[in-house]
């Protein structure tokens, strides 16, 4: 064994998986995990810690696998994290634990992610649940979501021994894991429900069908229900478009709606009652990791699928793993490229996209180099099938029903980073109702830092 | 679960039911709709709230059997539940933050086609309460397919229905009615239209020559209803709506009705398809020649 590198992991075969909704990467299994643990070399001031938002005890965990003790090393898990087998899928560990791992500075990092989802895995499997609270503080809170920043909050409340209620607008709990996420790379029934199951596990009720700002306010939940304080995690559910001409021809979807019809109504599976388009040459654009989830599914669907994408490939703000994957699978990448306008047919349905070639310029804003068009370098594709992935913005269901609540102009909820407070009493908020859409762990660590907030708001009370 | 105290059927494949639901019974206005859940595999299906009990935390829909969905949820009975029960989604009626007194001196002119009459009844219900009385027009294709005529009479200030075939009341479409009525010289300030689209669209064309204000409620293809998916997207004043948190009612004379349609008829195709396998089983072979 080459202790420079990885354990490599199994996978399913590119030209297999892109004609099913299985999942794509098989996890290590006891033998495999304990070789890759025994790569950590403990580092006594773990920097692998401070990359992670929930600041789980890496090395705590990773010596228990080395010890082959994967009941002890969940345990250490899950002191820190709600959702270990969602955030050892999803985590872009790269940037995060992995990224500051000393063994990645010669060789490459330990596989922190895919340990993380083995001890989960494992626990799962094994019927092991994280442990409750010893005593009830007959207080409640209320939390509005149950995505990552949600589900976490909730779950680290009720450890404290609060009364939490999970209030959800779907009709099935998780959020963007399972109305985002894509079963090929997040197990709906098998890891999310399961993972939502050990939450509820901790004593939280989760209601859904309810709509904060419609069904009933936050004001009615403090005054009339007795919720002592609040955890906004509502998510950034808000489609954007291009506004480019065109665009409400039939065929044009939000990626949002084409993954909600895959992932939460089951649309990929031909005996769901929600209709899906099978579109036969389908561009997805944008370039983040829902860009990514929208090709890799229509992919499965059978269609012909190309990322329009304005930057290049160096600019793709999707994790590496997931581009390289849609890679393997086939999906096309049309880079330096910006659709101007979306054709269609007398009846209105898509025949085509044109689209302009770019380049780039001058660093903008962001710190990336600004695309800039090609004079006369127009041309069209031909396509039945268009989906725009251009990222979301928060509801403004709930700021606009909830007086004395501030939000910024892009209407993301004004709230302290370090415990989520924001301007109305009693009230925290976290996750992409606050910073725009972000991922699933820094929702997290949001939930998490809020639930230390709303504990010692209500300590003092 | 969403316990179903009530079924009814008004007519051929037009169903009424109350349901528990006591948090939308609380807080639903007129105008609004909720998203119902036949089971735990049902497809999302949006429909008009028709009448709420608050007391005993009810809420009362109408729906026609025209999907796979739809005729699930037919064939539950008093007693049964349906899966899930969401709401209220969308806006109210903009008459509800409007000052009583000054409705009072409004005429407002309601016009119901076919199952269209079930979300107008909340309405017209909702000012017959306050003092307000407004004049409704009632269409239906024949007399058979006529619902809520007592209900609505027993709140509207005039009733007309009229019939397509003529085989009860007036004869011909709504639209004949608003010129006649227009023409026996009654005035009014507002209309408020609420049917199939196609109807919508006409009756919108002849307002806006009569110079009638006019708003319609628009029932787009929606999947979650709370602006997440933007399937329902409509195209008003000639800028991009959401008619989920939008709408559903918007200044009709500003509603681009031919985009609107041809988006509603996007899932057609397949939305037969799952009809016909569901009605045919296992002899579906997909004569259609777009099936797998």
């Amino acid at each position: 064994m080459d202790v420079m590198k990885k354990v490599p992991v199994r996978e399913q075969d590119a030209k297999e998986r892109a004609t099913n909704f299985k999942e794509v990467c098989l996890g290590y299994n006891m033998e495999e995990a304990m070789a890759e643990a025994s790569r950590c070399i403990n580092c006594k001031n773990a920097q692998c810690v401070k990359g992670c938002p929930v600041a789980i005890d890496i090395p705590g965990f990773i010596n228990k696998v080395k010890e082959g003790d994967v009941e002890a090393a969940y345990q250490v898990i899950s002191e820190a994290s709600a959702l270990p087998a969602v955030c050892g899928r999803v985590c872009p560990q790269e940037t995060q634990c992995e990224g500051k791992c000393i063994r990645g500075i010669k060789g490459e990092p330990v596989s922190i992610g895919k340990l993380e989802r083995f001890v989960a895995d494992w626990a799962r499997e094994k019927g092991i649940k994280p442990e409750g609270p010893k005593e009830k503080k007959g207080k409640k809170v209320a939390v509005i979501g149950s995505g990552p920043a949600g589900l976490t909050c909730a779950g680290d409340l009720a450890k404290m021994g609060y009364d939490v209620t999970i209030f959800e607008a779907l009709h099935e709990p998780g959020g963007v894991l399972v109305y985002g996420i894509p079963e090929f790379r997040l197990p709906k029934e098998d890891v999310v429900a399961k993972e939502i199951e050990n939450v509820k596990a901790l004593g939280v009720t989760i209601e859904t069908n309810v709509v904060i700002g419609k069904s009933v306010t936050i004001d009615e939940l403090m005054d009339e229900e007795g919720f002592s304080a609040v955890f906004i995690g509502s998510g950034a559910g808000l489609p954007k478009f291009m506004g480019i001409p065109g665009e409400n021809s039939n065929g044009v979807f939000s990626a949002n709606e084409y993954l909600t019809r895959s992932n939460l109504m089951k649309a990929f599976d031909e005996h769901s009652r929600t209709p899906i388009m099978h579109g036969k040459k389908v561009a997805v654009v944008g370039g983040g990791n829902v860009a990514m989830d929208a090709a890799r599914t229509a992919l499965r669907l059978g269609a012909e699928v190309h990322i329009v994408y304005r930057r290049s490939e160096e600019e793709l703000p999707a994790r590496v793993e997931e581009v390289h994957h849609a890679k393997e699978e086939g999906i096309i990448f049309d880079l330096l490229t910006n659709p101007t306008e979306i054709l269609a047919d007398e009846k209105g349905w898509v025949t085509g996209m044109k689209c302009i070639r770019m380049e780039l310029g001058e660093p903008d804003a962001s710190g990336r180099r600004r695309p800039v068009e090609i004079p006369d370098s127009e041309f069209t594709m031909e396509l039945d099938t268009v989906i725009m992935s251009l990222g979301t913005s928060p509801n403004p269901l709930i700021s606009s029903t909830t007086e004395g609540l501030e939000v910024n102009k892009w209407k993301c909820i004004v709230a302290d980073e370090a415990d989520g407070k924001t301007t109305k009493e009693g009230v925290y908020a976290g996750g992409d109702a606050v910073t725009g859409a972000a991922t699933v762990i820094l929702a997290m660590g949001a939930g998490k830092a809020a639930a230390k907030g709303i504990d010692e708001y209500l300590s003092n009370k | 679960m969403y316990k179903i105290v009530k079924k009814q059927e008004l007519t051929t494949n037009i169903y009424l039911m109350e349901v528990e639901a006591k948090r939308v019974a609380k807080s639903c206005e007129p105008g609004q709709f909720v998203i119902v859940r036949v089971d735990s595999e049902g497809e999302r299906i949006p429909l008009t709230i028709c009448d709420y009990n608050r007391e005993a935390g009810t809420v009362t829909i109408v729906f026609q059997t025209v999907g796979a969905g739809t005729k699930l949820m037919a064939v539950l009975e008093e007693g049964d539940a349906l899966h899930d029960f969401v709401g209220p989604l969308g806006c109210p009626s903009e008459f509800v933050k409007e000052d009583i007194e000054e409705l009072k001196n409004k005429k407002i002119l309601f016009v119901a086609g076919g199952v269209g009459a079930a979300p107008v009844y909340p309405q017209v219900k909702w000012l017959h309460e306050r003092g307000v009385a407004a004049d409704v027009i009632v269409g239906s294709k024949t007399k058979d397919l006529l619902i809520l005529e007592k209900e609505m009479e027993a709140v509207a200030g005039n009733l007309y229905v009229t019939t397509d075939d003529g085989s009860y009341g007036r004869s011909g479409m709504v639209t004949q009615t608003i010129k006649d009525l227009i023409a026996e010289g009654n005035q009014y300030d507002v209309c408020v239209a609420i049917g199939p689209m196609i109807m919508m669209k006409f009756v919108c064309l002849l307002t806006k020559e009569l110079n009638l204000p006019t708003i319609v409620s628009l029932n787009p293809i929606m999947v979650d209803g709370t602006g997440m998916c933007g399937a329902c997207r409509v195209t008003v004043g000639g800028k991009v709506k959401f008619a989920c948190v939008d709408g559903p009612e918007f200044d009709g004379h500003a509603v681009n009705f031919d985009e609107a349609m041809r988006r509603q008829a996007m899932y057609k195709t397949e939305e037969g398809r799952a009809i016909l396998e569901v009605e045919e089983g296992d002899t579906h072979h997909g004569g259609c020649g777009v099936c797998h």
